[in-house]
């Protein structure tokens, strides 16, 4: 017998994510996913009240929070970028006034971070730490330098391509994403078991900004284009059967 | 309809602080709020050794179960309630997050908060939830929890261990794994 439960509301789920398009949580060729990543399969949860919303966080954004070359004093050593885009639903909708959150190492591939040991140069004009809110029709932009690529331990000689650590959360608690942005063209990515844990080529290659000559300012700044889709939602309502 | 293909998730790495941490991102409400509650618990790996450059995220309803959200198909409650939490992990391994207990959503659910949890070796977030030990009732019909064996059910319900404190731990792997969820 299906009854339904007398305040039980119609709630249109959002879209799993097709097969391919994130990383396992168990990458052998990325080591510390070995003590870290679940043994056991995920519960798919049923997306009720508490996944269809989520934080609608416009943050506390501080002056110079979308200029990372405006934190300190003097402007840091690197190659200034614009890098812009949409955080958009794939239903190609903008998500407005939402907040995206970005950090980076610097131009020498070093993280302002105690943690980071690289022998490269800190840069003591650069944090690499942004926050930005989308505008009505969902873009965003901050301007940053190019990080460096930088070496780490995952195995010998490893290094990753230089990126920009991105953030969002859109509409709801099912949007969440955290992911990396990359620069076109960088060698090292058939070397990084980051960049290839996505499984699908396709999708991997929508972490790689463009290069993007209209939004460049002349004598100031070269820029790059990236948008971020999350998932958008069912069409029709699910109405909850109570057993 | 063209549908637009999804960005992939990467890991936060272990850097994360850098972009992520807000100083005031633990309290939900203020800690000398009305009904303030402090949920607090360490995060470990396979080995069981904590894991100390995570972090863990809370989203949840209000005390009366609502969300100031325009997608509640039962309207925004309009309170200013944000529902959400940020908590780094310390060098115990320790995040703590300071809220209070959302209501009953009135669909058959226990009182839950939705958990994601990030880290340097989680290419993806790792989402569970916390219930509450005072719920039994409420519990036992819960559809997610009542669908797991009971000792995974138990991986989801906090431990009470003061007048307004309570704790819930996340073992991401190994022994008393804690229960992740696909959303
Ligand atoms: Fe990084």
């Amino acid at each position: 017998m299906t009854i339904h439960h007398p305040s039980t509301p119609e709630i249109a789920a959002y879209l799993r994510p097709p097969a391919g398009t994130h990383p396992p949580l168990d990458s052998p060729a990325y080591k510390s996913t070995g003590l870290r990543a679940p043994s056991q399969a995920p519960v798919v949860l049923r997306h009720r009240l508490t996944e269809i919303t989520g934080p609608l966080l416009t943050g506390e954004i501080g002056p110079n929070d979308h200029d990372l070359t405006r934190q300190h004093a003097a402007p840091p050593i690197g190659e200034r970028i614009i890098v812009s885009g949409r955080v958009l639903d794939s239903d190609g909708r903008g998500i407005p006034q939402t907040l995206v959150e970005v950090w980076q190492a610097n131009a020498c591939g070093r993280y302002a971070h105690s943690v980071d040991t690289y022998d490269a140069p800190l840069d003591p004009n650069f944090s690499g730490g942004g926050r930005v809110v989308t505008d009505s029709a969902g873009t965003y932009s901050f301007t940053t330098i190019k990080p460096g690529p930088y070496p780490w331990g995952n195995h010998h000689n490893a290094w990753r391509p230089s990126h920009i650590h991105f953030s969002v959360f859109g509409r709801s608690f099912t949007q969440r994403l955290v992911t990396q942005m990359y620069f076109p063209g960088d060698p090292l990515f058939p070397y990084d078991p980051i960049y290839n844990s996505v499984p699908d080529e396709k999708a991997r290659q929508r972490m790689i900004s463009s290069f993007d000559m209209e939004n460049s300012v002349s004598d100031w700044a070269l820029a790059y284009r990236f948008d971020i889709v999350l998932r958008g939602r069912e069409q029709t309502p699910f109405e909850e059967p109570h057993e | 309809m063209s549908e637009l293909a999804l960005t992939p998730s990467q890991t936060v790495g272990p850097y994360l602080s850098l972009g992520l941490t807000w100083p005031t991102g633990y309290l939900v409400v203020p800690e000398d709020a009305p009904g303030a509650i402090t949920i607090t618990g360490v995060v470990r790996d396979g080995t069981g050794a904590v894991v100390p450059d995570g972090m863990v995220e809370t989203w949840q309803a209000d005390a009366e179960g609502r969300f100031d959200h325009a997608d509640d198909p039962r309207g925004a409650s309009g309170s200013g309630f944000h529902g959400f939490g940020r908590s780094s992990t310390d060098a115990e391994g320790r995040y703590r997050i300071v809220t209070v207990k959302p209501g009953a959503l009135g669909d058959g659910q226990a009182p839950h908060i939705d958990v994601s949890v990030f880290a340097r070796g989680l290419l993806d977030r790792v989402v569970s939830r916390i219930y509450f030990p005072d719920e039994v009732e409420a519990n036992a019909a819960d559809p997610l929890l009542s669908s797991l064996p009971p000792e995974r059910a138990a991986t989801l319900v906090a431990e009470q261990v003061g007048p307004a404190e309570l704790r819930w731990d996340v073992r991401l792997r190994g022994e008393g794994e804690t229960v992740f969820l696909a959303v």
